[in-house]
């Protein structure tokens, strides 16, 4: 069953993220003055407090770091358990809470191997907006 | 400059209440104050600072201090979660330790059985950084807890039965407890039938939903040597903020691995001297991370530890949570650390119920978790002695 999309109203800060999503692609960004590569996505490294950030598209890949199946939960996601929440690591670092998509939740494990996928999303009132980054399993 | 030995918790109250539709939450915040002060010994004209967090209604401690009639030359509305009241107690012994005030009223109240809005500042939530990407995924409180006792089991190997076990624990202590939300002893069995909220978190890994509150009074050394009333002194507090590291969250820690030690060197005990503890219990792999978190076990081995009996009060290793805790008793307002605290001081004050009174109780702990583990959480410790 199709999840819950609710579209993020991006801000001038985190909005070369959405913009990316839009085309499909993950873009992060990176601080300048020492490379770490940042999540989430912020104009300020959380590592040396540069805020000397630029952006570059990521490979979109990614092992699954944890994730739980819910199966109970109030609200409008209770039409679509059971779903998997997760935390997947990117090859590139960070570690990013998302959805693991287009699977049966029941084998689902740390470790499997992820690449993005962009789903449509829609605001408030019903129009689109930009894309959810979500995962699917390439490899368990 | 230390707090140790400056500052006495003179006086708490729990408030007996667990869904209370006809009070308002000024009321309950009323209820608690005169409750804590009264066990002092104290009243409203002698309170000069007042504490709150989230869970204060309107304008927070500027609404509560003019609801309650206090003159307050120091107020402080400190926000981490449930951990907040005891980031508050820090706060006052500190202040009371550089002499600014001499009598600290904290109160905590909140309504979630009847319904309402959760506190926290919700009011803040929309403009978070972080909201773009962490609320479109379906993270419940649970699920989040689950993400990280999945990440524990994977790394260390500890079950779904061990997680049971501290249930268990607060359930055999909260028979004792007539005002307990669950009064039922629970077996490991019962814990894994029953449904599964989040994998591997079943509905009794996770803690009630309860109205209500508590206080707690926080004094000089002054002040607290004309009370008759038993007054507990702060030994030691440590606090600290566990961000999301960077984006390279670790789901198997807290911040109670730097907050557990500040607060053990200031009181200079270490976590083989403490005879009881109150350990934060939203689910039951808080109670075993924090555990391993503040020395109590090496880390991993919580699993064991726990299973081993060493929670079960009065004679186990580590009796822990003997009012029930949020498992069983009381999770007022969704914010379990108010209620930590007070169970603490009325096992130092030798006041727990009889069947789980820890003999010669005479170093305590007690320890609050805010946030979520699965994002930004704030751990705070504080060791209480029965004397000085």
């Amino acid at each position: 069953m199709k999840l819950p999309a609710k579209a993020a109203q991006p801000n001038s800060e985190n909005l070369p993220f959405f913009e990316g999503a839009e085309q499909g692609d993950l873009v992060l960004p990176r601080c300048n003055d020492c490379e770490f590569v940042i999540w989430f996505p912020r104009e300020i490294c959380p590592e040396c407090g540069s805020q000397n950030v630029s952006w570059f598209k990521a490979s979109g890949k990614g092992s699954i770091y944890s994730s739980t199946v819910t199966r109970r939960i109030p609200g409008g996601w209770s039409k679509v358990t059971p779903f998997v929440l997760a935390y997947v690591e990117l090859d590139e670092g960070p570690r990013v809470m998302t959805n693991i998509v287009e699977c049966d939740p029941e084998h689902v494990s740390i470790g499997d191997r992820v690449e993005a996928v962009f789903e449509e999303a829609t605001n408030r009132d019903g129009e689109s907006g930009p894309p959810l980054l979500r995962f699917r399993v390439t490899e368990s | 400059m230390s707090i140790k030995g400056k500052a006495f918790i003179a006086g708490v109250y729990e408030h007996p209440g667990r869904h209370l539709p006809d009070r308002t939450l000024p009321q309950i915040h009323a209820d608690v104050a005169l409750g804590a002060l009264a066990d002092a010994g104290l009243s409203t004209s002698d309170v000069d600072a007042y504490y709150s967090a989230g869970d204060a209604p309107g304008f927070g401690v500027l609404s509560m201090v003019d609801y309650l009639g206090l003159d307050c030359h120091y107020v402080n509305d400190t926000e981490t979660g449930g951990s907040s009241y005891l980031v508050h107690a820090q706060h006052a012994a500190t202040a009371i330790a550089a002499g600014h005030i001499d009598v600290a009223l904290i109160t905590l109240a909140g309504k979630p059985r009847t319904g309402g809005d959760a506190p926290g500042g919700s009011g803040r939530a929309g403009g978070a950084p972080e909201a773009p990407f962490e609320s479109q995924w379906g993270m419940s409180v649970p699920g989040g807890y689950a993400l990280a006792a999945q990440r524990h089991m994977h790394e260390f190997g500890t079950t779904s039965e061990q997680l049971a076990e501290i249930k268990v624990a607060a359930s055999t202590h909260a028979q004792h407890n007539p005002q307990a939300f669950l009064q039922d002893v629970v077996s490991v069995d019962e814990v894994l039938e029953s449904p599964m909220i989040s994998d591997p978190l079943h509905r009794l890994d996770c803690c009630v939903i309860t109205d209500g509150g508590g206080a707690m009074v926080i004094v000089s050394e002054s002040v607290a040597n004309r009370l008759t009333r038993h007054a507990i002194p702060i030994l030691g507090t440590g606090s600290f903020v566990k961000s999301s590291q960077s984006g390279r969250i670790d789901l198997t820690h807290t911040g109670a691995v730097r907050s557990g030690p500040l607060a053990f060197a200031e009181a200079g005990v270490t976590p083989n001297d403490i005879d009881y503890v109150s350990v934060y219990d939203s689910f039951t792999i808080t109670v075993l991370i924090t555990l391993e978190d503040l020395g109590f076990c090496e880390r991993g081995a919580g699993g064991q530890f726990v299973a081993s009996g060493a929670l079960r009060a009065p004679h186990g290793e580590l009796p822990f949570n003997t009012d029930g805790g949020g498992l069983c008793n009381n999770h007022p307002a969704n914010r379990g650390g108010m209620t930590k605290v007070i169970e603490a001081v009325r096992q130092l004050r030798n006041e727990a119920h009889t069947e789980v009174q820890v003999p010669d109780c005479e170093l305590a702990v007690a320890h609050g978790t805010g946030g979520s583990l699965a994002t930004r959480s704030a751990s705070s410790t504080m060791v209480l002695g029965r004397s000085l």
